[in-house]
């Protein structure tokens, strides 16, 4: 699924937008345990997260994860921002609960990064 | 790495509770890969098992340090903190087993993967800790003939 069809879906916001973000997304890490991430998720996934610390950056960019969505419209502070720029990382905001993210996501074919399931 | 270079080094000092740059060694290690042409999983494995082992330093030492040194055969990474040390380094290698006070835990942190992720990322991993001094991690991912992590 490209980018712009996971903002529109889930009616979020871009707050960053990774230059050459050219994304096609097919698998979601949904967690708000850092180590879990490193732990699951698998290159170029999608991460779902209500967790709005710059951490949550630093670990998507250790991991190879292109893009997080940060649920809840929980407010996405300077830091966090400044880290995904610096990082090019895309960060997008949704005030949608994750339970109805993913429900989403999982509706118009994305899989989980746990096996595919 | 280059065929008549020496080894490249890096070596970073840890400041416990600095969350603000926690990561910051790691990432650092990641383009030094990146720049040198090590492959994208074995640069992943590298920069995951470090990444944890730096948050562990900061989560529950004092200060600590994490060294690298990259040769065409491997990436050997050691990282030694003054911290409270492990008790019990079996129970530590358990999945889900932390003793992470809850603030970190509501950092994301905290859910008793790190060392497993460590070991599971790397080809050689050795830990040894004094309770009350310390603990020393030593890994290495080869860069030829290593094994497959399944999370790349």
């Amino acid at each position: 699924m490209e980018l712009g069809k996971v903002v529109e879906l889930l009616g979020g916001t871009v707050v960053v937008s990774k230059k050459d973000g050219a994304f096609d997304i097919t698998a979601v890490c949904t967690t708000d345990m850092m180590s879990d991430v490193l732990r699951f998720a698998r290159r170029g996934e999608l991460l779902v997260t209500s967790l709005n610390q710059p951490q949550v950056i630093r670990t998507a960019e250790i991991a190879d994860i292109p893009v997080v969505v940060v649920v809840l419209g929980k407010k996405i502070g300077k830091e966090m921002i400044e880290m995904a720029e610096k990082m090019s990382i895309t960060l997008l905001s949704t005030s949608l609960p994750m339970f109805t993210v993913c429900g989403m996501l999982y509706a118009k074919g994305l899989k989980s990064c746990v096996n595919g399931r | 790495m280059g065929d008549n270079k020496g080894p490249v080094e890096g070596c970073f000092q840890l400041m416990g509770g600095a969350f603000a740059n926690a990561g910051t060694a790691s990432s650092e290690l990641k383009i030094v890969l990146t720049n040198l042409g090590v492959p994208q999983d074995i640069t992943r494995r590298a920069a995951i098992a470090a990444f944890e082992a730096e948050m562990n330093v900061i989560i529950h030492a004092i200060a600590g340090t994490l060294h690298y040194e990259i040769t065409p055969e491997r990436i050997h990474i050691d990282i030694t903190d003054m911290g409270p040390g492990i008790e019990d380094i079996e129970l530590a290698m358990r999945e889900g087993y932390s003793t992470a006070p809850d603030w970190v835990r509501e950092m994301g942190w905290g859910a008793g993967m790190g060392l497993p992720n460590i070991r599971k990322n790397a080809d050689t991993f050795k830990i040894d800790s004094v309770p009350g001094e310390g603990t020393t991690l030593e890994i290495d991912i080869f860069l030829s003939g290593g094994r497959n992590a399944d999370n790349k």
